[in-house]
Order: C-alpha cells, then sequence, then structure tokens
C-alpha cells in the first residue's frame, strides 16, 4: 500500500527512457514498453527512493503552479498505486 | 514508411549453437544448414541502425547467446545506445565471474529457461543434464543485483506441475515469470503428437497461473500464453508481420519472426547489403504479409483482421501449404479441420524429436 510517506523507488527491471523518434518518455521493462506523458515521466524522475510521495508532490507542485494541490497529489498516488499494481514501483515507508 | 510499422524490438539471434536439444526449440529444423554468423561489428552496426529505426528493446537469444565470446562488447554497445537489453539464456555455459561482468556493462534482465521442477524431467526435455546448473545461474542473477525472468514453455509433460513451476519461481525471488505454451512450428511441430495437451489440462494450468497473477500482484509478475491450437482466433502473431518486432538470424537475414524463411518463396535481405532502414521499408521480405492487402477471405472482410492481422503466416504454410491462407487455428478458416485433427491426436505415445543438426538423424535417436 503506498501512503503520502512511502518513498517509491523505480521497480529494477524497469528503466526510463527518452524515445527521440516519438520525442516522448518511454518506460521499458522485459518485453513490454509503456509512453509516458510529461508529468508521469517527471513523477518517475523522482522514484529513487529517497523522496516521499510528499516530496514529489511538492516538487511537482513547484513546477504546475496552478494545478490544485489535493488534485496534484491524488493523482501521484494513482499513478503510483497503478505502478506498484504492475510491479513496476517498489517502497519504502 | 508508415508510422504504424515502426519497429519497438530487435530480436538478435547471435548464434544457433546451443548446448540444449530442447524438444520445442524455436529455430528453424535446418538451423545447421545457415550460412556463417554475422561478426562482432556488423553485430554493432544492426544494432546502431535498429535503434535509429526506433527500436527501444533488444532481446539476445539464439541458440544459446552464452556461446558468443563477444557477448560483453555486445552488451556494451547496446547499454551506449540506450537500448533495454534481456539476455535470453539456458544458463549455460555461464560461470558467476562472466555474468558479473554482463551488471558492469549494463544488462538489463536475465531471462533464464528452465524446463520443468524435478531435475529429470527438466533435462529429459533439455536433452542435456541442466538444471542443478540452472538453479544455481538464477541464483547468480539474483544475488549479482539483476531482475530475473523465469521462462518455462508448458506442454503435456509439464503442465499439471503448473503450481510447483510457480512456487519454484517464488522461491527464486523471480521478477517475472512466463508461462509460455508450446507453438507448434519449427521443432514443435515435429513433436506435437508427444506435446499438445488436453484442454482441461490447459484449463486446469491457467486457472492456478491467475490465481498465481492475483495473489502475486506487485511482487512478480505471472504471464501464461495460452497455444494457438486452443484459442478460438489467432493472436496477432508479433503483433502483425513487419510491424513492431524485427528478427535478424545468426546470418544475418532481416526477419519478422523466428522461422519466416523457413517459407519458400519469400525473399528475406542480408543486414549490411543496404541500410537497415531500407530493408524494413521494403515490399518484399518484411514488407511481403505487412498490413491487410494481402490477406484472402474470410480475413479479409473479418472485422478482427487489424486485431489479428491474419494470426501467424508461419503456421498457415505448414499446416496448409500456402503461407497466404488464412491461418488455420481460426475458427473461421476453411481449413480448421486440421487444428481439429491434431487436437484429437492429443494424447498419443510418442518419442521426443530432440533438437539436432540434421533431423533425420534427429528421428532415429
Amino acid at each position: 500500500m503506498i501512503s503520502t510517506e512511502t518513498r517509491p523507488r523505480l521497480a529494477a527491471k524497469a528503466r526510463l527512457r527518452w524515445d527521440r523518434r516519438g520525442e516522448r518518455y518511454m518506460l521499458l521493462w522485459p518485453e513490454k514498453g509503456m509512453v509516458l506523458s510529461p508529468t508521469a515521466a517527471e513523477i518517475v524522475k523522482l522514484c529513487t527512493g529517497e523522496h516521499t510521495v510528499t516530496g514529489i508532490v511538492e516538487r511537482l507542485a513547484e513546477r504546475y503552479t496552478t494545478a490544485p494541490r489535493e488534485a496534484l497529489e491524488r493523482q501521484v498516488m494513482d499513478f503510483l498505486t497503478a505502478m506498484a499494481d504492475r510491479g513496476l514501483m517498489q517502497g519504502e515507508v | 514508411m508508415s508510422g504504424d510499422h515502426r519497429p519497438y524490438t530487435l530480436i538478435a539471434e547471435l548464434t544457433y549453437k546451443c548446448p540444449l536439444r530442447c524438444v520445442y526449440c524455436s529455430n528453424p529444423l535446418d538451423y545447421a544448414r545457415h550460412d556463417r554468423e554475422l561478426d562482432t561489428a556488423t553485430w554493432m552496426r544492426v544494432f546502431e541502425e535498429a535503434e535509429e529505426l526506433g527500436v527501444v528493446q533488444l532481446n539476445l537469444t539464439g541458440g544459446e547467446p552464452l556461446i558468443r565470446s563477444d557477448l560483453e562488447p555486445l552488451i556494451a554497445k547496446a547499454r551506449a545506445l540506450d537500448l533495454y537489453t534481456n539476455l535470453i539464456t539456458s544458463g549455460i555455459p555461464l560461470t558467476q565471474e562472466r555474468l558479473a561482468r554482463f551488471r558492469e556493462l549494463g544488462l538489463d534482465n536475465v531471462q533464464l529457461s528452465i524446463q520443468d521442477v524435478k531435475p529429470a524431467d527438466s533435462d529429459r526435455i533439455a536433452g542435456l543434464r541442466s538444471f542443478d546448473r540452472k538453479m544455481q545461474v538464477a541464483r547468480w542473477v539474483k544475488s549479482l543485483g539483476f531482475p530475473l525472468t523465469i521462462n518455462t514453455v508448458l506442454h503435456r509433460d509439464n503442465l499439471d506441475h503448473v503450481p510447483d513451476v510457480i512456487a519454484m519461481a517464488e522461491e527464486l525471488s523471480a521478477d517475472r515469470l512466463e508461462l509460455a505454451n508450446t507453438q507448434y512450428l519449427g521443432w514443435a511441430l515435429a513433436n506435437r503428437k508427444a506435446l499438445l495437451p488436453s484442454r482441461e489440462q490447459l484449463d486446469r494450468a491457467r486457472e492456478v497461473a491467475l490465481a498465481a497473477r492475483e495473489r502475486l500482484r506487485g511482487k512478480m509478475e505471472v504471464l501464461f500464453v495460452v497455444p494457438d491450437y486452443y484459442r478460438e482466433f489467432p493472436p496477432a502473431c508479433m503483433d502483425g508481420w513487419g510491424r513492431r518486432f524485427l528478427l535478424v538470424s545468426p546470418d544475418g537475414l532481416a526477419l519478422p519472426c523466428h522461422v519466416a524463411h523457413s517459407i519458400p518463396g519469400l525473399t528475406f535481405e542480408k543486414v549490411g547489403t543496404r541500410p537497415l532502414a531500407e530493408i524494413w521499408a521494403s515490399p518484399r521480405g518484411l514488407g511481403h504479409f505487412r498490413g491487410t492487402e494481402w490477406m484472402p477471405e474470410p480475413c479479409r472482410s473479418c472485422e478482427r483482421r487489424e486485431v489479428d492481422f491474419g494470426g501467424c503466416r508461419c503456421q498457415a504454410y505448414f499446416l496448409t501449404g500456402d503461407a497466404s491462407a488464412t491461418d488455420p487455428v481460426c475458427t473461421k478458416s476453411p481449413q480448421h479441420g486440421l487444428v481439429e485433427a491434431a487436437r484429437a491426436e492429443q494424447g498419443a505415445v510418442e518419442p521426443y524429436v530432440y533438437r539436432g543438426p540434421n533431423l533425420a538423424a534427429a528421428r532415429a535417436v
């Protein structure tokens, strides 16, 4: 379960890569790939195991100043939960 | 070139040589007749050109890729190109030191084949005493910090062991488990009578696999690939011919899949003869069964034509003699009776034909 205090870390099998043909980020793992939105890529870049979810939301809030903080937090939590379900995110509280 | 035809994955079959003799090997039956293997510099060029074309994933496979003494520089090159690099291996022959070197060079994932859960059963399918060594390799993979994929090819003799295969993968802390049912091409087609399971066996195993997928969600990815012979409609083989995958054979043929060069009358080009982008875009070879233009009825007017892209061209050729026929796996195919007849034969007691340099000799084993 991911909470605001979780420090998410990208799973060992997954790697972020800039796709220069599509000019977008892709997340790659064995036999699979996923195109990431610019925001999703920003989140993944912060999933190093250092930052808490709250910390990630704070950093994003500096960049996306118009987005309401609660909406941003919900977006981050939903994304990370979906990633964890797919085994793409590990988290330590 | 259409944006719909971009290779995302390069399957580099570095060699057809392999110490194992698996009875369902995906290499063509005449693999031993193929030309000399590409050299290191040529493979590096292929990686570069493939990445320029849009490839982001690289599968290093074979045969057994560990046989190549230049795997180290090839991994280094792949990593320099930022390709997600997966080593698909039997784990033999390998030392812990060499595996550690692969880790330093940036290899991303190791996919290890394990044929069954008991040493004697696993070794019988592989045609080589190898099970204990594979367990050792799996532990090295994890202790070096690699993600581990376990791949077990399923068939009549091991489908009932799926619960134990899952337990083994958990015990080895695998990150992914591929439970891939045999597809009946190449050596598997030669062994079809001995390998094809019953529907009941398959249904039981699938239920176990789906329950494990739920239970292990977030910890271990569990994949269960149904064999074409028990589907109502064929899947999109390789996501469609020449659409997402590019395979280069050990001797350098640019192919849509593992066995397409077994289809007579098709011309596939060798890498290095002209730019890979041109070979990829060519209307012959990689373009031959691309899209829907080539389709006969009932495919041509079928609502699934862009879902399954006509299924598998190699299967159509090997079962009907005509590579442009509707895949006979499809219940709408006028030749679906061929698949029904094969299913009706399942359960017959047949000795295995082991992969070897000569099919006639292999049959005599």
